[in-house]
């Protein structure tokens, strides 16, 4: 009884707010503000007409110093804990390190060569050449050419924390396994060879932007592409001894999730570059997607499960953050909504059934959640783009079908060439330094065979 | 000298505790434990996916004793432990153990001058 009258009230719930989004397709409701016509739209774009004279926005600046230290939270402690107390005891801290370490190479390797890779200027539309190789030529006063109302060394910083928790996302598939070299030459490889291209394809003039492909902050250039790179990992490191999976601390799962949420407004409100009514846009569709989705998750597991789970509301609040990343400085709060509810469902049935059935061991469900809702977010921004938000985004249902067309190139090529590369980088790994601890030290646990530490002492 | 273990439900800790006050018995050692018995272990979902907890939560209470205080201390636990108005599958045992010697570290004491 209770069963059907929840399903009737998420169908409905579900009806009425497509009904509404496209009611709003046919009168376009105002634009979000002068401000948000004028900045910079598709983030991180070239600016289409520029100002007279470039000059630093203290504003805007500000808020970029701001949103870039969110994004930094959400690497660590965000997801470290996120994912460390997932795991089993024994194995907590290698989690944790995984991030952190993450963290750290990257942000040597950006500054070095990275940031010039993806973001310098464009070659043949597939990388950016070596001209900013140790920021060179970038001085105090250099406004970003991808926004000029900032300094482009806050640009580079800001790109820095999404390669970092880029990298990061993908050790969800890979531990409780994997041996701690392997996992550190993954970081510079991967970044290297598929992160920095493919940000560049997307965000830095590359094909991608070229051809309109939409993606605000990142839902193929940083979740379909950690989330195939967690993939293809876990099938060719093969299962864990023990396939179970029974957190060893929830409340620092939910801590984790927590900040990751909060981070995230950096993320999605930062990719508008901008201190405008296009962030505060992007900032209302993230926390609105969010929050869906969790509800969405817990539903659909209620369901299934006869129970709603914390870990449920938890990893539904991620899926909902991956999904409208792509999508939260183009849709209107009803493509929001729908991209939450999607989400939560269909990331649910994926780690609980599909997942199952195919038998591939990704620990933490970096692919389930990641690859996942980061494809359903970058498709659905295809058909959700509302013009009256963002002019550079005009979705199907706005009346611009090719729009779907192009997020499937965009998407079909990040898995194509992610998929290929990181394959490739898992044999080299497998060659210099061997994928996985020996079975006796996996039994161990990470913690005391790869670090000679345990997470919790008398 | 008798050594008596206790295993009982973790909801009834409180309630053993005031009964053993109550004969004035206030030197107890509780640790938290896990076991499988006759009580059928319980299902945690995680992701969808079911796991089968067969170990289940209970503490376990140790006390050191001269024989005479043995019967009303079991008395005092067996009243207090049960769950239930007839008590239940899983409410626990208690063991009674000889206890050979004891030595209290601060004195050197030994014997039932230890206890």
């Amino acid at each position: 009884m209770i069963k059907k009258a929840f399903v009737a009230m998420v169908i409905g719930f579900v009806l009425a707010t497509v009904m509404h989004t496209l009611g709003q397709s046919a009168s376009p409701q105002t634009a979000v503000g002068d401000s948000a016509k004028s900045a910079i739209v598709a983030a991180p774009a070239p600016a289409p007409a520029p100002a007279p004279a470039p000059a630093l926005n203290s504003g805007d600046t500000a808020w970029m110093i701001v949103a870039t230290a969110l994004v930094m939270l959400m690497t660590l402690p965000g997801l470290a804990l996120f994912y460390g107390g997932i795991a089993k005891r024994k194995d907590t801290l290698n989690v944790i390190a995984m991030s952190f370490v993450t963290f750290a190479i990257v942000s040597v390797l950006w500054v070095v060569y990275g940031y010039s890779l993806a973001f310098g200027t464009d070659v043949h539309g597939v990388i950016g050449n070596i001209q900013k190789f140790m920021m060179s030529g970038i001085k105090v006063d250099t406004l970003s050419t991808y926004q000029n109302t900032i300094p482009e060394l806050i640009f580079v910083v800001f790109q820095l924390t999404f390669a970092a928790i880029t990298v990061a996302l993908a050790s969800g598939a890979y531990i409780e396994r994997m041996k701690f070299s392997a996992w550190i030459l993954f970081s510079v490889l991967w970044l290297t060879f598929v992160y920095c291209p493919i940000a560049h394809w997307v965000w830095g003039n590359g094909f991608l932007a070229k051809l309109g492909a939409l993606d605000f902050a990142g839902g193929t250039v940083v979740h379909i592409n950690a989330g195939v790179a967690a993939l293809v990992g876990a099938l060719v490191m093969g299962k864990r001894k023990e396939m179970s999976l029974i957190p060893n601390n929830l409340v620092a799962t939910v801590t984790g999730a927590g900040l990751l949420w909060f981070g995230w407004f950096g993320f999605n409100a930062g990719s508008a570059l901008t201190a405008s009514g296009l962030a505060c846009a992007a900032f209302i569709n993230t926390n609105t997607a969010t929050a869906v989705a969790a509800l969405s998750w817990m539903a659909t597991e209620w369901y299934f499960n006869k129970k709603p789970t914390v870990l449920g509301l938890a990893s539904g609040a991620v899926a909902g953050l991956v999904a409208i990343t792509p999508a939260a400085g183009f849709v209107n709060v009803g493509g929001a909504l729908i991209i939450g509810i999607v989400v939560g469902f269909v990331c649910y049935l994926m780690v609980a059934f599909v997942k199952a059935k195919l038998g591939y061991d990704d620990t933490l469900d970096a692919f389930g959640i990641h690859g996942i809702g980061g494809t359903i977010g970058a498709l659905l921004t295809g058909f959700l783009a509302d013009p009256s938000i963002n002019a550079a985004g005009k979705g199907l249902f706005y009346g611009n079908p090719g729009q779907v067309k192009i997020q499937l190139i965009a998407i079909g090529s990040t898995i194509g060439y992610d998929a290929v590369v990181t394959f490739i980088i898992f044999m080299v790994i497998k060659a210099v330094v061997g994928l996985r601890v020996s079975p006796d030290e996996e039994m161990a646990g990470l913690d005391q065979t790869s670090h000679g530490e345990r997470a919790l002492g008398y | 000298m008798k050594y008596i273990v206790a295993i009982v439900q973790p909801s009834r800790l409180e309630a053993v505790k005031e009964a053993l006050s109550h004969i004035e018995v206030f030197r107890l050692t509780v640790t938290d434990v896990e076991g499988i018995g006759r009580q059928k272990g319980h299902t945690e979902v995680y992701r969808g996916h079911e796991y089968k907890i067969n170990f289940v939560r209970k503490v376990k209470l140790e006390i050191a004793v001269d024989d005479k205080y043995v019967e009303p201390i079991i008395e005092a636990i067996a009243g207090s432990a049960r769950t239930g108005k007839d008590g239940q599958i899983g409410d626990g045992k208690i063991f009674i153990l000889p206890l050979e010697d004891v030595m209290r570290i601060r004195t050197r004491e030994r014997g039932s001058e230890a206890l």
